[in-house]
């Protein structure tokens, strides 16, 4: 916190194999990933996903029953919470309502034995790092959302924690104020330099703020990688569904080529798209993932490759254009950016194209699915 | 987070051992007594209490005094409780706390001062004798034990009612309304199987009371019901007369069933906890309405409130015999228990204060094993703390006698039964359920991650414990002690049982002693006055901390 640059050593954490059972049912299984020195690294997974349980493993309030947590090379889980030195936010800042802002941030401290003029100093140049120089004598119940989230940030920086582990930290904030406390987080980030575990299941937090991203389905990691490759290159249809809009057209692959392969949609419509890394045969099924921004609709009779449809619906929206189109086994959904180029609108009915790009284009294994 | 599960398991086994000695081990030791000869199981000893007409009689006016109770109870707080929660009419404050007012002032003081208004030669009763030649035996028999009961705990109806009431989301009533439904039929089918919990708890609360209440029998001269039975059997006959134990296993059969019953009617769940949509709004009446509700009020609450102005004319008279109201006034009672023999308050101030701290410990440390802890057994810790409330005192004083008449403490060489630290003990163990309660619903508000951000921070379990959470229970904690500490203060069903010798006796035995004769009547009101204050105060305090928790009231 007080930016004694030379004095901070990032700090790394390996997870192997961990895995976590209530009862007879897994929440975590064998998860093993690696944090990198210096990384914002994200979980992202809708509710019950076991990202927050990985989180509270780590920081040593639940025991994982398989596996091992290293924090800098060294075991952790025979370390008690308290001497972890791991600084958490908690979703609901668990401020405690019976100490002042001031008693609050100053805890850590006090615990290490931090006090008088030291103490005060460090306490004001803490708030000051969050905007929030003034509010000592308050109490966190006359705080809003947003400062008590300040505060809470700033009660685990001052201690300067080996790492940060924030647990869906926006979630409890109106629109808004979550996206100006995106932007202040990744400063902070910036700023302090220090190692951050962020919980999430918000696609557009994670994204936007993660070196990296481990995207977990019923306790087990799915894919993880840079925000970039989750969003264009999924791993499969559950990543490209939970990580912004897809359509899933399936198609069954009918040609293999030595740059990917060509697929063909339920109404006959060829279209070459890269392999996606899997290793694919001719008849096999598999999902065409199209992000809806990457498409454009087309005339019909104007172009000749894509996959033929009519219009179903269509919302303007100003700067963007949404499409429904229907085609033979489903529909496909459209964003254009409304241009002085692309002026003409499609109407109702119309007959056209979608437009794919390979590059754009991911081929999915179809799992489980009947159709 | 329990790194070492030993420590905690260490804490939960001794903590069992100590209840386990001080709740289930003289339980245990009196029902074996009723239904064990030369150890083997029989049922001979409860036969022939049967067999005995004077204890089937004691038996059948037992259970008629509690169920009476209840229900005459039930009669006065029911209209009581729908009045004040749902009708916002001038007053309204004043009639709730009016309602606290019965509780305040301990049964067996309560049945002295009826004794006075309404006995055979008490206020009222002078007064028809003189103007109608005629009297009315308000006070007589089993009935006037009944009436003196009912006026006393029928508060614990009205307060669960009315706290179940009061819980209910509007939008249920509205929904019922919107359907059609309306006035007496809105309130059987919707109202009335939604404040069942809360109506049971308080007529189970009313029901034990009552079965285990020695003090009012004893005052009001009438002993063929089950708790002074035992208590003559064993200060008469001894400890080695079996029938005083089969006549305490009795009263816990009896406590036992009452308690299955309402979990009968609770188990049919807890309504009250589903989300509600903010506070019920009452229907303000006109002023019609108004006074009839007043009306309504006066003529249920104004015979609970006769005692009061009873027990306070009482301690400022000299002379107060076959006339309607005092002929001498004087000071000189207060003179007696405030200078002259002060042992009285004095014992009640330390043995509350030391059983009520006792509790306020435990149940910080049970509540905390209960919510947050992993260790097996726990549970048991639980229902062993619970226990107290449905043990009637009388028969934990009888296990106590028992248990331990023959153990010596450590360093006195006296038996603990010839010590005060006994009814320490006793008070300790019947009200550790009023801060378990307290605590464990203090703790339950209070989210985990209070104490893991504490630890998150470096402080160990011990410290996050001390530093974050028993302050947040603080309020919860302390109503719950405050309420240990006024109920002990006033308690006599164990108390008279236990008390070594008169100079070590509390305020309630100091009562009791007093109005054994007629010039001690006067002193006697005095206690009661300052038990009266007492309680009051506590009871105020308390009500205030816990944001006018009629929950702790409940069973």
């Amino acid at each position: 916190m007080t930016q004694d640059e030379t004095l901070i050593r990032l700090s790394e954490v390996r997870m192997e194999g961990v895995g976590k059972r209530y009862g007879a049912a897994w929440v975590v299984k064998d998860v093993s990933i690696s944090i990198r020195p210096g990384e914002f690294y994200t979980l992202l997974g809708p509710s019950g996903c076991g990202k927050t349980t990985l989180l509270r493993m780590l920081a040593g309030f639940a025991q994982p029953d398989e596996g091992r947590i290293f924090v800098d090379d060294e075991p952790i889980d025979s370390v008690p919470p308290w001497k972890r030195n791991l600084g958490m936010v908690f979703q609901h800042y668990a401020l405690w309502p019976h100490m002042s802002v001031f008693e609050n941030v100053a805890f850590g401290l006090r615990e290490r034995r931090v006090s008088g003029a030291e103490l005060d100093s460090k306490v004001k140049a803490a708030l000051q790092q969050v905007g929030l120089e003034g509010f000592e004598p308050r109490r966190p119940s006359q705080l809003s959302g947003g400062q008590q989230q300040r505060v809470a940030l700033a009660r685990t920086l001052i201690v300067q924690p080996r790492l940060l582990l924030l647990d869906e930290p926006l979630s409890n904030l109106d629109a808004q104020l979550r996206s100006q406390m995106r932007l202040e987080l990744a400063r902070l980030h910036r700023d302090v330099g220090i190692t951050t575990l962020y919980v999430t299941h918000d696609q557009a937090e994670a994204l936007s703020l993660s070196t990296r991203i481990a995207v977990l389905s019923e306790g087990a990691l799915v894919q993880e990688g840079r925000p970039e490759e989750i969003y264009w290159k999924p791993r499969n249809a559950f990543v490209a569904e939970f990580v912004g809009a897809a359509n899933l057209v399936p198609v069954s692959v009918i040609e293999l080529r030595e740059m990917g392969v060509v697929v063909q949609t339920t109404g006959g419509a060829r279209l070459p798209v890269s392999s996606g890394g899997h290793a694919w045969s001719v008849g096999d099924r598999a999902l065409l993932c199209l992000r809806p921004e990457a498409l454009r609709v087309e005339e019909a009779e104007r172009s000749a490759g894509g996959i033929p449809g009519t219009i179903a619906a269509h919302v303007f929206e100003g700067s963007r254009q949404l499409y429904d189109v229907t085609i033979p086994g489903g529909t496909i959904k459209v964003e254009m950016i409304t241009s002085a180029l692309v002026g003409r609108s499609f109407k109702l009915g119309d007959q056209v194209r979608v437009e794919v790009s390979p590059e754009t284009s991911v081929l999915l294994p179809d799992e489980g699915s009947t159709a | 987070m329990i790194r070492r599960p030993s420590a905690e398991s260490a804490l939960v086994w001794s903590l069992l051992l100590l209840l386990g000695a001080g709740i289930v081990c003289p339980l245990l030791q009196v029902l074996s007594v009723a239904v064990m000869v030369d150890g083997r199981p029989t049922a001979a000893p409860l036969l022939a209490f049967f067999a005995r007409p004077l204890f089937r009689e004691a038996f059948v006016n037992t259970l008629a005094s509690g169920v009476l109770a209840v229900a005459l109870g039930s009669l006065i707080a029911v209209p009581l409780a729908l009045s004040t929660v749902r009708y916002s009419f001038p007053g309204r404050g004043l009639l709730t706390t009016l309602g606290l007012l019965p509780l305040v002032i301990p049964p067996f003081v309560g049945a002295v001062a009826f004794q006075q208004i309404l006995g055979r030669s008490g206020t009222v009763n002078l007064f028809l004798l003189e103007r109608f030649g005629v009297t009315v035996p308000f006070m007589e028999g089993l009935w006037g034990v009944i009436m003196v009961q009912t006026l006393h705990y029928f508060p614990f109806i009205w307060l669960n009612t009315a706290a179940a009431l009061s819980a209910l989301d509007r939008s249920l009533e509205e929904a019922a309304e919107n359907l059609g439904s309306s006035g007496f039929r809105l309130f059987r089918r919707v109202l009335l199987p939604l404040s069942l919990p809360g109506y049971a708890a308080g007529a189970l609360l009313t029901f034990i009371r009552v079965i285990d209440d020695l003090g009012t029998p004893l005052m009001l001269n009438y002993t063929t019901l089950l708790a002074p039975q035992a208590y003559m059997r064993v200060t008469t006959v001894g400890l080695t007369d079996v029938d005083g134990y089969v006549i305490c296993a009795v009263l816990v059969a009896l406590s036992l069933s009452a308690l299955w019953i309402s979990k009968g009617l609770l188990g049919r769940g807890e309504f009250t906890a589903v989300g509600r949509s903010g506070e019920t709004p009452a229907r303000v009446l006109g002023a019609g309405g108004a006074l009839a509700v007043w009306a309504i009020a006066i003529l249920l609450l104004g015979p609970a409130l006769l005692p009061h102005v009873g027990i306070v004319l009482l301690s400022v008279s000299k002379v107060w015999s076959l006339s309607p109201l005092p002929s001498v006034y004087t000071l000189g009672n207060y003179d007696e228990i405030l200078f002259r023999v002060p042992h009285f308050i004095w014992n009640t101030l330390r043995y509350a204060f030391l059983a009520a701290a006792l509790d306020v410990g435990l149940g910080a440390v049970i509540a905390r094993l209960l919510l947050r802890g992993r260790t097996r057994g726990r549970q048991w810790l639980d229902a062993i703390a619970t226990m107290p409330l449905a043990v009637p005192g009388v028969v934990l004083a009888v296990g106590y006698l028992r248990v331990f008449h023959g153990w010596s403490v450590p360093g006195l060489g006296a038996p603990l039964t010839s010590t005060w630290l006994i009814l320490v003990i006793v008070y300790a163990v019947r009200r550790l359920p009023y801060t378990v309660r307290g605590a464990y619903a203090a703790l339950q508000l209070q989210p985990v991650s209070l104490e893991e951000a504490a630890q998150n921070l470096g402080a160990g379990r011990a410290r996050a414990f001390l530093k974050v959470t028993l302050p947040l229970m603080g309020r919860g904690l302390l109503a719950g002690g405050l309420l240990a500490f006024v109920s002990s203060a006033v308690d006599l069903s164990s108390t008279i049982l236990l008390v070594p010798h008169v100079e070590l006796g509390p305020l309630s035995y100091g009562i009791y002693l007093y109005m054994q004769s007629a010039v001690g009547r006067g002193p006697g009101a005095a206690l009661g006055v300052v038990a009266i204050a007492l309680v009051a105060a506590g009871t105020w305090r308390a009500t205030r901390l816990a944001h006018g928790g009629a929950g702790l009231f409940r069973a």
